[in-house]
């Protein structure tokens, strides 16, 4: 079964025509990097896949669950699909622990014991459990986004979504995080990160799309995409990124 | 080629001493201190006369009223008629009643004080516990005898009105804040429309309109007792200015928390109770203790419709012919208990808030 399949995806902001005829296809365990510039929809689309935005036309379907006004759809595909954010968004009155292990008992009804032992699991798979009892405001930006995979790793999601993960770091916490994401990649994490980091794209994706004022523009293997691009706005954009 | 400068190892530095500001300059190092402490200077002196009148020529001790008519302040009919202020016309003999309430409240309060025990559990004990304080006030079962709410009086009363119109005007003040935020026209009109309604009143008025206007509205056979009455009007009181101190709260709660628990999964009331409301609430806590004190206060106005609070109690025991009107005395001694009250509170949130802060901070 396909992880996500959009097609004919139409998002308008009142009539901000913000994603246009959106088509994109995720294979169990691909990774997706999306890049563009600034406002050519790139979050709009990953805030779609997950329903934080609702859109108006096409159709979205995660692991066989169409997205529709269905609350019980819904809260099936927010099961399915985890979300790291650009400002992490972690609850900032819980302690690390809590920020891992009460998500899971409120929206799963995981008994406490259960959801305090994984939480530490996942602490400790993106390497901070001694920060456990802090809480987030304590901790560096890069510790904080750390935590934040591991609250959505909580959930034990089957697709990850990054809405530019690195980019409100300072430049010495970008690797520390990079480095968790792309161990999770190499565990086989289906993920859709927006990223301007080339060198991720290159290490990880096995498809970097490049988007421009709500379209998709060109889809390519890395390879080809930063050797090869066939679009002058692909080449534009890429020769703005590289200095 | 490049010099390279020996550096010594980096000693640890402790931050260099803060010189103290000598007193002097303190009290007079501008034009602004050396006018404020003139003008303190000038409070004392001026209020040397009453300082006579409240130890030195006060009178402590006696058993006769007739005593204290030579000017002093008569401390001794405070200590006579103290049961009288606190508990009101409550029968004497049953006066270990409301002691126990007030000793409830405060062990309440106490087991309150750490954030960390705040929760569903806590609330739940709150509500056991003043069920419980009420039951003992009133009486009428396990062989206490029965004493009507017209007979309560007193501290417990200032304490009961205090804590359950804003511990019941809380929820209704979130469901409002809610509302007025809310993107569906009918909750957000209500809301606004009763938040404006209510703030446009005087308490004086609400207070009014629940002890006479009520009972006249109510169908035949229909009665609610005084206190209740009174109890509605300042929750409602209560509940549209936590109302307005809570929204400023959700405002200032980033747009991203909500996102977060939505893409978690989490449900929406759970988001509101777990994820929101605690960070909203620790956003306002200065407003939110403004607002305590001064309900703490307003429950003094009750008197004026005939519920006999602290201050109630207190000109009923003042208007006792035996002794020489002492209104400065019992004023003074109540004023000293709402200030008991009242600092406390403001102390007890400088100590939430800072804990809050180191929270943030490392
Ligand atoms: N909530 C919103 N309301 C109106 N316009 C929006 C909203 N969110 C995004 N937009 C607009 O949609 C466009 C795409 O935004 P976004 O997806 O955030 O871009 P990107 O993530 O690629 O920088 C931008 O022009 C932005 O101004
Ligand atoms: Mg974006």
């Amino acid at each position: 079964m396909t992880a996500i399949s959009v097609s004919g995806l139409n998002k308008w902001y009142g009539s901000y025509h913000a994603l246009r005829d959106i088509d994109l296809t995720v294979e169990p365990g691909e990774r997706i990097v999306v890049c563009g510039p600034s406002g050519s929809g790139k979050s709009t689309l990953i805030r779609c896949l997950n329903r934080l935005e609702d859109h108006q036309s096409g159709s979205i379907v995660v692991n066989g669950t169409p997205l529709t006004d269905d609350l019980k759809n819904l809260s099936a595909v927010r099961r399915e699909v985890g979300m790291v954010f650009q400002h992490f968004n972690l609850f900032p009155h819980l302690t690390v622990l809590e920020n891992c292990a009460l998500p899971q008992i409120l929206a799963r009804g995981t008994r406490r014991a259960e959801a305090e032992a994984r939480a530490r699991r996942y602490l400790e798979r993106v390497r901070i459990p001694e920060q456990s009892a802090k809480f987030p405001g304590q901790l560096s930006g890069g510790q904080q986004q750390r935590v934040a995979i591991a609250r959505a790793l909580c959930m034990e999601p089957k697709v990850m979504l990054f809405d530019e993960p690195t980019s409100a770091l300072d430049p010495e916490m970008i690797k520390e995080v990079l480095e968790t994401m792309i161990a999770l990649a190499d565990d086989g994490m289906t993920m859709i990160v927006v990223t301007h980091e080339m060198g991720f794209a290159r290490r990880v994706a096995d498809r970097v799309i490049f988007m421009d004022a709500g379209q998709i523009v060109e889809q390519a293997p890395p390879e080809d995409f930063f050797g090869n691009p066939h679009h002058a706005r692909t080449r534009e954009f890429l020769e703005q990124i590289v200095h | 080629m490049t010099s390279v400068t020996e550096h010594p190892p980096l000693a640890a530095q402790t931050p260099p001493a803060k010189a103290r500001t000598p007193l002097v300059r303190l009290l007079f190092g501008d034009a602004l201190s050396a006018l404020l402490t003139l003008l303190a200077l000038g409070l004392i002196l001026a209020l040397l006369p009453a300082l006579d009148w409240a130890i030195l020529d006060a009178v402590w001790r006696t058993e006769d009223p007739d005593a204290c008519r030579q000017g002093g302040a008569c401390w001794a009919y405070v200590h006579d008629k103290a049961r009288l202020i606190l508990f009101g016309i409550y029968p004497p003999d049953q006066h270990w009643r409301p002691l126990l309430v007030i000793g409830l409240i405060l062990a309440m309060v106490l087991a309150s004080l750490s954030p960390r025990l705040w929760g569903a559990r806590l609330l739940a004990i709150w509500g056991l516990s003043l069920l419980a304080m009420l039951g003992l006030m009133q009486g009428g079962f396990l062989g206490l005898p029965l004493v009507p709410t017209s007979q309560w009086g007193g501290l417990p009363v200032t304490l009961l009105l205090a804590v359950l119109s804003l511990g019941i005007g809380f929820p209704f003040a979130v469901a409002l804040a809610l509302g007025r935020r809310s993107a569906l026209p009918v909750p957000r009109l209500v809301s606004v429309g009763l938040i404006e309604l209510v703030r446009g009143l005087p308490l004086v008025g609400v207070l009014f309109v629940a002890s006479i206007l009520l009972p006249l509205l109510l169908p035949e056979g229909w009665t609610i007792d005084k206190l209740g009455r009174t109890l509605a009007a300042l929750t409602v009181f209560a509940a549209v200015y936590l109302a307005e101190v809570i929204r400023g709260g959700l405002q200032g709660v980033d747009k991203g928390q909500g996102e977060a628990a939505q893409a978690l999964g989490i449900p929406f009331w759970k988001t509101i109770w777990h994820i929101i409301l605690p960070q909203a609430i620790q956003k306002v806590i200065p407003p939110l203790t403004n607002t305590a004190i001064i309900m703490v206060k307003n429950t003094s106005l009750v008197m004026i419709v005939g519920v006999f609070d602290m201050l109630g109690a207190g000109r009923a025991a003042a208007a006792d012919p035996a002794w020489p009107a002492p209104y400065t005395e019992t004023y003074l001694f109540v004023a000293l208990m709402y200030f008991l009250i009242c600092i406390a509170i403001s102390l007890y949130s400088r100590w939430l808030e800072q804990t809050v802060k180191n929270r943030s901070h490392s």
